[in-house]
């Protein structure tokens, strides 16, 4: 079961859970089961195949693809963090 | 592999200070900068710029240009085709590829100052110039505006009718200036706040500065009549100027290929395309190779600076010194275009400490200004000089010593950054401690200096996060034992010896062994941009897992050549042995030639990054209250490399980081008078610190390995430049009694706090 800590503006999508958790092998899956119990919060997350711009996806502490068939391990921890480019 | 962050592992390579491979080249003159490519029948490119910092293009009339002895092509934005895709040009930060273009050369509107509009190919760079005099630009004046507080305004002048506030994937219903708003939230400020025992709150603006690198932006283009694309460049990645220059040429990326050349600096500055679609476009329609190359006005008005900003921060602690909230309000510039770094600003203004409850907003906001772009730590500089000034003041209130209340405060493993996962192994309390043992803050500062002047010291703290990227290097085995090593990273601070390195200690060589070389597009793997402090951490890693490659090969040659079980066959410093029979490399590597054995092997990787750097300050200033002049005296730079490769170069970063940040502190700033014309667009007058400015900097590394780096490694070529104008604000207060809440912190600005606050 993989655990999504949700960004700010988005909990009240999530009943103000700053982390919901939800089954998955990737980070799509995990998307789509999420999106059927908080409605709105996957159109908020996800452009198409990925994540959206304006958000990094770190996966157990590493930035990870921003793809959606980005493979999560069965207890992933998953964060969504502002993307920032460095110098 | 992962390195284990509590032992200390002896190395053979790594640690040493050798002399670095591109040296003598470039203190003999010889080392090639990009605008010293010369290709025969080769015509000059000039950019006409707008004049105005607001408009829109009514016509452009190129006839009489056109008509110069001596031009060969003009074009405008009517010679580019339409860009529309978003390209992640590193570490997730996204760019509007029309926006991309429309900043190369203005579409409809011209937005600042300095946009380019039109530009000429010519026989001489002189007529190129001469010609571009001949152009008749008819524009509609607009009303600019040219900072977060005019542009934020409801009624403010619009620079994109069709830009929508987007705040997590939701877009506003009203156009506005402000393209986004980023969230970052723990805890429950409310609660926070009410517990706090002292509570201290500030404003602050700071001003556009520009990265300064020395050498202006130069490019190149030879667009063949088969559709081959050559670009020679001074860029900070080959790879992110082919696939920018594809989707703004809409050229298929086989088909341009990128050479680099030597890079007289870029911290950020050299990642986005300016000149390198133009010389392209020119060079298609006059048929001959272009080369165009910047002055140091075109660099200040036309390429990107970093962000002046407004900035609200308010901090809580309780009696005992403990934080227990924090809130930022940011408002960056992004300039002409989307794409500020305010996130980067929120996610790392309150990073070196823990906090239990905070709250940052922060608010991408265009004006009427060149498109901002990354510079060293992209805004998180503005951040910590709002954060670490509050600190100052609340340590001030409470009695504490600023370093004591780091200390106590500072996150560690398994604490949380706002916005972000939890650190892995970091290394900002052992910085801390290091600085309290310095000799510098163990020495006490005589208040009085000579002629009246006063003296002070402070402190500051700066994170700044450590990108992996994917980066790749080729290796190939030479007869006489030495290895070729291809990278396609570009060397801007000794990346080639940092590099060389890491594969020398994995391989079990000695450094002068390995021969490395910065080579093109189409003659190594994939490589991100040399940026965001990855490049020693993640093409070593490549580096170190091609050694590992090529380790596993020659034992298999060996292995048949010996007529032994390849797992047979081990390596131990350089040296293959098995059943009795043993190599050394240059053994080996003659014994391989001489069969027809050739080993070379590529490598592309993608770090695993879990980790970032922390910085810890001192700065000693003495301050005229006559004329409102700072100088510092002394400074004292703790920073965690996580493993210094090579400690000097890691020392170089460091002391250029300050040295940097000493001019943004105090003298640099974008000076624009009402109409948005840049008043100061040259090195006289934009004042950049001299060798007179900057003290004797002491550097101190600290080693807190990085665990997600086989030797430890943390990029360490940012983070210096985010504490200085905190640590300098905070020792002039120090030294005068006055908060200084503004940058720079010029002699008027302070001489006006001291005496009309």
């Amino acid at each position: 079961m993989a655990t999504v800590h949700i960004p700010a503006p988005l909990r009240t999508l999530t009943g103000g859970q700053a982390e919901v958790t939800a089954p998955g092998e990737t980070l799509g899956e995990v998307m789509d089961r999420l999106a059927a119990e908080h409605p709105g919060l996957k159109e908020r997350l996800t452009n198409g195949d990925r994540i959206r711009a304006g958000f990094a996806v770190f996966v157990d502490g590493v930035s990870a693809s921003p793809y959606l068939n980005t493979r999560l391990d069965e207890n992933a921890e998953v964060y969504f963090a502002p993307a920032i480019a460095g110098g | 592999m992962i390195m284990d962050t509590q032992t200390k592992p002896e190395y053979r390579v790594i640690g040493t200070r050798p002399v670095r491979p591109d040296g003598v080249d470039k203190v003999t003159g010889r080392a090639v900068y990009g605008a010293d490519v010369q290709l025969p029948r080769m015509a000059f490119g000039k950019i006409l710029r707008s004049p105005f910092a607001h408009s829109r293009i009514r016509n452009i009339d190129t006839s009489k240009a056109e008509a110069l002895p001596g031009v060969l092509a003009v074009m405008t934005s009517r010679d580019m085709p339409e860009a529309s895709a978003t390209m992640d040009l590193g570490e997730g930060g996204e760019q509007d590829m029309s926006h991309a273009s429309a900043n190369v050369m203005a579409h409809g509107k011209a937005l600042y100052q300095g946009h380019a509009v039109a530009a000429v190919a010519a026989t001489s760079p002189y007529i190129a110039e001469e010609a571009l005099r001949l152009i008749d630009v008819g524009y509609e004046m607009l009303d600019p505006v040219m900072d977060v507080h005019a542009a934020m305004k409801p009624d403010a002048p619009l620079l994109h009718p069709a830009l929508f506030t987007e705040t997590a994937g939701e877009k506003a219903a009203q156009p506005s200036n402000v393209a986004s708003h980023t969230i970052l939230e723990e805890g429950n400020i409310e609660e926070g706040f009410a517990g706090a025992a002292v509570v201290v709150e500030r404003e602050f603006d700071t001003a556009t500065v520009h990265q300064g690198y020395i050498e202006p932006h130069a490019a190149t283009a030879e667009w063949k009549a088969d559709g081959q694309l050559t670009v020679w460049c001074s860029t900070q990645g080959t790879f992110a100027v082919r696939s920018q220059c594809a989707e703004i040429l809409r050229h298929p990326v086989s088909q341009i290929k990128v050479v680099p050349t030597e890079i007289g600096g870029g911290f950020g500055g050299k990642i986005s395309v300016y000149l390198e679609p133009v010389a392209a476009i020119l060079s298609r329609k006059t048929g001959r190779p272009v080369q165009i190359v910047m002055d140091r006005a075109d660099v200040l008005m036309g390429t990107g600076p970093t962000p002046g900003g407004h900035l609200i921060v308010k901090m809580g602690a309780d009696r005992d010194g403990n934080l227990v909230a924090a809130q930022a309000t940011l408002a960056y510039e992004a300039g002409a275009y989307p794409g500020s770094p305010v996130g980067a600003g929120a996610t790392c203004i309150f990073a070196p400490y823990r906090i239990p409850n905070a709250r940052v907003d922060g608010y991408d906001v265009v004006v009427n200004k060149p498109k901002s772009n990354a510079y060293r730590a992209p805004g998180a500089t503005i951040a910590a000089f709002a954060a670490e000034t509050v600190i100052d003041e609340m340590c001030e209130q409470l009695g504490m010593d600023p370093l004591e209340f780091r200390r106590k405060n500072s996150a560690q493993e398994g604490d949380k950054r706002i916005g972000g996962p939890p650190y892995a192994r970091i290394g900002h309390l052992e910085c801390v401690e290091a600085a309290l043992a310095s000799e510098h803050y163990r020495t006490p500062l005589e208040k009085e200096g000579p002629g009246g002047k006063r003296r002070g010291r402070g402190v500051a703290s700066g994170y700044w996060g450590n990108w992996d990227g994917t980066s790749s290097c080729t290796g190939r085995l030479n007869p006489d034992g030495t290895v070729s090593l291809l990278e396609g990273s570009t060397d801007i601070g000794g990346s080639r010896a940092s590099i060389a390195m890491q594969f020398a200690e994995a391989f079990g060589i000695d450094y002068e062994q390995v021969h490395p070389a910065v080579v093109d597009t189409d003659t190594v793997g994939y490589n991100d941009v040399t940026g965001g402090s990855r490049t020693t951490f993640g093409t070593g890693f490549a580096a170190i897992q091609l050694a590992e490659r090529m380790q596993r090969d020659i034992a298999a040659h060996l292995a048949e050549l010996w007529e032994v079980a390849p797992e047979s066959v081990t390596v131990e410093n350089g040296v293959y042995s098995a059943d009795g029979q043993r190599a050394t490399l240059a053994e080996a590597a003659k014994l391989l030639s001489s069969r027809g054995r050739h080993v070379a092997a590529s490598i592309t990787a993608k770090g695993q990054n879990k980790s970032g750097a922390f910085a810890v300050h001192i700065a000693d200033v003495e301050v005229d209250p006559e004329t409102g002049k700072v100088d510092v005296i002394r400074y004292t730079d703790v920073q965690d490399a996580g493993k210094a490769i090579h400690p000097s170069y890691v020392e170089g970063q460091m002391s250029g980081g300050v040295a940097q940040g000493i001019g943004w502190a105090l003298n640099e700033e974008y000076v624009y008078d009402d109409a948005g014309a840049l008043r100061n667009p040259t090195l006289l007058d934009y004042r950049m610190p001299t060798a007179l400015d900057v003290p004797d900097i002491h550097n101190i590394i600290v080693e807190v390995p990085n665990p997600g780096h086989p030797y430890g490694v943390r990029g360490v070529g940012e983070v210096p430049i985010v504490p200085p104008p905190a640590a300098i604000a905070n020792a002039i207060h120090d030294a005068v009694g006055v908060r200084l809440t503004d940058l720079p912190m010029s002699p008027s600005r302070v001489w006006k706090a001291i005496y009309a606050p």
